[in-house]
């Protein structure tokens, strides 16, 4: 297929042969990642902008690396240290930069929607790196190429969220692309933190998360999103621990060969026990290292010009 | 100075008429309402309606014209340009100005601004609280003397129940009506309705029932202290029931909605366009379907704008950061005509809520088309198509969801005691 869009926003406007595509073209770039150069010209005269309002460690520096392995410059910019301190507005930050002709901008806001301001009024490439408690695609789409370079598949399988699901923008990305493959998706977490009418999505919900784990293919943990209230849903973090987190107990009810995946950052001891984070189901780390070579595909299927 | 309104075809809810009429205006008072006026003097303007409907003005019982204090989002003079042109011969307008209204001078200043530089007649709103805190009352009494028609803290509700009993009560000695816009801010707190937008786009969401419990609540006290009172933009199937059921025993409840609680669900948020930011929020499809059916059982007595101009920049920002509101002046009349189309009600009916309703809740003696009343009159095309073009609007606010939208209807002339305001015929 040819790529046409101009920006990545959200997983909800994808179709799955457009996720196919990207999957397919981050394998070709994952073996850049493991030779001794780690380095080809693809981007080379190209200029990525992480423009980043909220603090990201895993999604700010998977970028840089994929843009950089890819050849383009790269230019971070973080709330704190720009002009946003002294009352700039987001649009006319994104003006400014945009008249230093970047090719492709990365956005991280905590407001939802904030991308897709930035991609109706400029003509660089815009990707979401997560907007509020609305979306995540590209958290999405690298957690898509780790079911299916585990599981052989994308489609069929059982899959468990656990957490603040109502704040979180990996649940929503996740929902959206895991549906739209035909996976049963269950929701558990406390019912503070499950948003209304989320069955509209096709999602089950249940609040047990011993019940909802049963026979589980993948289990994806949510961090308790404290920066946007999560706290307040719930009495204590210890009695979360005590009802949602995932221990060896919970894994050992769930398909024998079960993965266990989180976006970080974990908080361990809260809503995922050491045993489980470092166990053998754990795929965590296999997030953060696809996560570049899924970043590096959708630079080049933006910016990279005609394949 | 005489104007002749002929051929028209006239409906007037208040006095059933309706049908070919000729309308004789003698300075600001309605002269003649008869078949046929043939006889005219050479100074007698005549107006030629034929193939027009001619009805009384519409009355907007909710708008705000932001003077004083946010003369960059509307003036007197641009908001009443914009009221007349969409058919509006009287409007009332919000105490949320800066300073509030909650003070004879404030009451004063806007009256006194509308009255030189106004295009229709504006009839203003008071405070129920000082500064719109729900902390005390305002002096209503001293505004009630300079001109207010009726007292509101909208944009928020009066939070303390006590307190909003107190202004139920103390509104009886001066018999206007305590319009209260419903919403529990402790459930509220969002920016889209808690549903399909605040779930897909996970934007923080307004439940429905932080306006229903709020309406409960008001009915109840109202109730207890056997005082009237109108509830305002009305947004959720669940209001319209709490209504209905509480007027079999409480006649005192009146209510009112919004054209955009009838025309747009939630779905219309998920682009993230500011302009579809409005509290009450947009709300889901059934509730739509609700409130025609409130309409339609008359529930609902009322249609007002809640016409909210803002200036560019407030609505040029983040979703979360967007201020709340429409500006609805200009394109109120031709949604709601939708509502004939749909069969929801008929041209009567329609005209009723939007002229003999709002008059009577005021108590204003305009609504209707009849000898000796004021020449508030307007005549519009029920099915000339046009274009929404938020760029030509007269209102300053430009923060319209329908810029773009291929409407039907249009009000093309607009006459304020005996005074032509606005003339777009032929």
């Amino acid at each position: 297929m040819n790529w046409k869009r101009k920006d990545l926003l959200d997983i909800r406007d994808l179709s799955k042969e457009e996720m196919l595509f990207i999957l397919d073209t981050a394998e070709s770039f994952k073996d850049i990642s493991k030779r001794e150069i780690k380095k080809v010209p693809t981007l080379r005269g190209k200029t990525v902008i992480t423009l980043f309002y909220e603090p990201s460690t895993r999604t700010r520096t998977s970028f840089e690396i994929a843009a950089k392995r890819l050849s383009a410059d790269t230019i971070n910019i973080s709330a704190n240290t720009s002009s946003a301190t002294k009352g700039e507005s987001l649009k006319d930050t994104a003006r400014n930069l945009e008249s230093m002709r970047p090719d492709a901008i990365v956005i991280r806001h905590s407001m939802p929607g904030a991308p897709h301001m930035l991609a109706r009024i400029l003509d660089s490439s815009i990707i979401n790196g997560g907007d509020g408690s609305h979306e995540h695609p590209t958290q999405a789409l690298l957690d898509l190429f780790t079911i299916r370079e585990k599981k052989g598949r994308t489609d069929g399988l059982k899959i468990v969220m656990v957490g603040d699901i109502a704040h979180s923008r990996v649940a929503r990305s996740n929902i959206f692309s895991l549906k739209n493959f035909g996976n049963e998706v269950i929701c558990c977490g406390p019912p503070t933190m499950i948003p209304p009418h989320i069955e509209t999505l096709g999602v089950h919900v249940e609040y047990d998360l011993e019940k909802a784990v049963r026979n589980a293919d993948v289990i994806m943990m949510l961090r308790i999103q404290k920066e946007r209230g999560g706290t307040k849903y719930i009495p204590s973090t210890k009695e979360y621990s005590t009802l949602y987190g995932l221990t060896k107990k919970h894994v050992d009810r769930a398909a024998d060969d079960v993965i266990v995946m989180h976006p970080g950052p974990m908080n361990r001891g809260i809503e995922i026990m050491d045993e489980v984070a470092d166990g053998p189901s754990s795929v965590i780390l296999d997030q953060v290292e696809n996560g570049v070579a899924v970043r590096m595909a959708i630079l080049y299927l933006l910016i990279g010009g005609e394949p | 100075m005489k104007t002749l309104i002929r051929g028209g075809h006239l409906i007037d809810p208040k006095t059933s008429r309706d049908g070919i009429y000729d309308i004789l205006i003698e300075d600001s008072v309605i002269r003649e309402v008869s078949d046929a006026i043939r006889k005219t003097d050479g100074k007698t303007q005549v107006v030629d309606a034929s193939g027009c409907i001619v009805a009384p003005g519409l009355i907007d019982v909710h708008c705000h014209l932001r003077e004083p204090g946010f003369e960059y989002k509307e003036t007197i003079l641009t908001g009443t340009s914009a009221a007349v042109r969409g058919g509006f011969t009287t409007i009332v307008c919000m105490a949320n100005t800066d300073p509030v209204n909650d003070s004879r001078s404030v009451t004063e200043f806007i009256i006194d601004k509308a009255r030189t530089e106004g295009k229709c007649k504006v009839l203003p709103c008071g405070a129920i609280t000082r500064g719109l805190k729900g902390e005390e009352l305002a002096e209503i009494g001293e505004m009630f003397s300079a001109g207010i028609i009726a007292i509101s803290d909208d944009g928020r509700s009066v939070r303390n129940a006590g307190l909003m009993r107190k202004a139920l009560e103390y509104a009886k000695t001066f018999k206007i009506p305590v319009i209260s816009h419903c919403e529990d801010t402790m459930l509220s707190g969002g920016y889209v309705h808690e549903g399909t937008a605040s779930l897909l786009n996970g934007l923080e969401g307004i439940p429905a029932i932080a306006e229903e419990l709020m309406v409960q609540r008001d009915i109840a006290i109202a109730r207890y202290v056997d005082a009237p009172i109108h509830i305002t933009h009305i947004s959720t199937g669940g209001s319209v029931d709490i209504i209905q059921t509480a007027r079999k025993t409480f006649r005192k409840v009146a209510c009112d909605t919004c054209p955009h609680y009838f025309s747009l669900t939630d779905e219309a948020t998920l682009t993230f366009d500011t302009n579809t930011k409005v509290n009450p929020p947009l709300r889901s499809g059934k509730d739509v379907e609700a409130i025609k059916e409130g309409l339609r059982k008359g529930v609902i007595d009322i249609i007002a704008t809640d016409h909210a101009p803002h200036e560019y920049t407030s609505k040029d920002v983040e979703f979360d950061l967007a201020t709340f509101g429409i500006s609805g002046f200009e394109t109120a009349f031709a949604l709601s005509l939708n509502l004939v189309r749909e069969g929801v009600l008929d041209m009567a009916e329609l005209l009723k809520k939007m002229t003999a309703n709002p008059a009577k809740l005021l108590g204003v003696d305009s609504g209707t088309i009849a000898e000796g009343a004021p020449a508030d009159i307007i005549i519009f095309d029920p099915d000339r198509e046009w274009t929404v073009d938020r760029n030509l609007f007269l209102s300053k606010g430009k923060n319209t969801p329908f810029h773009g939208a291929a409407l039907r209807g249009r009000n093309l002339f607009t006459m304020v005691d005996g005074k032509i305001m606005f003339n777009e015929l032929k």
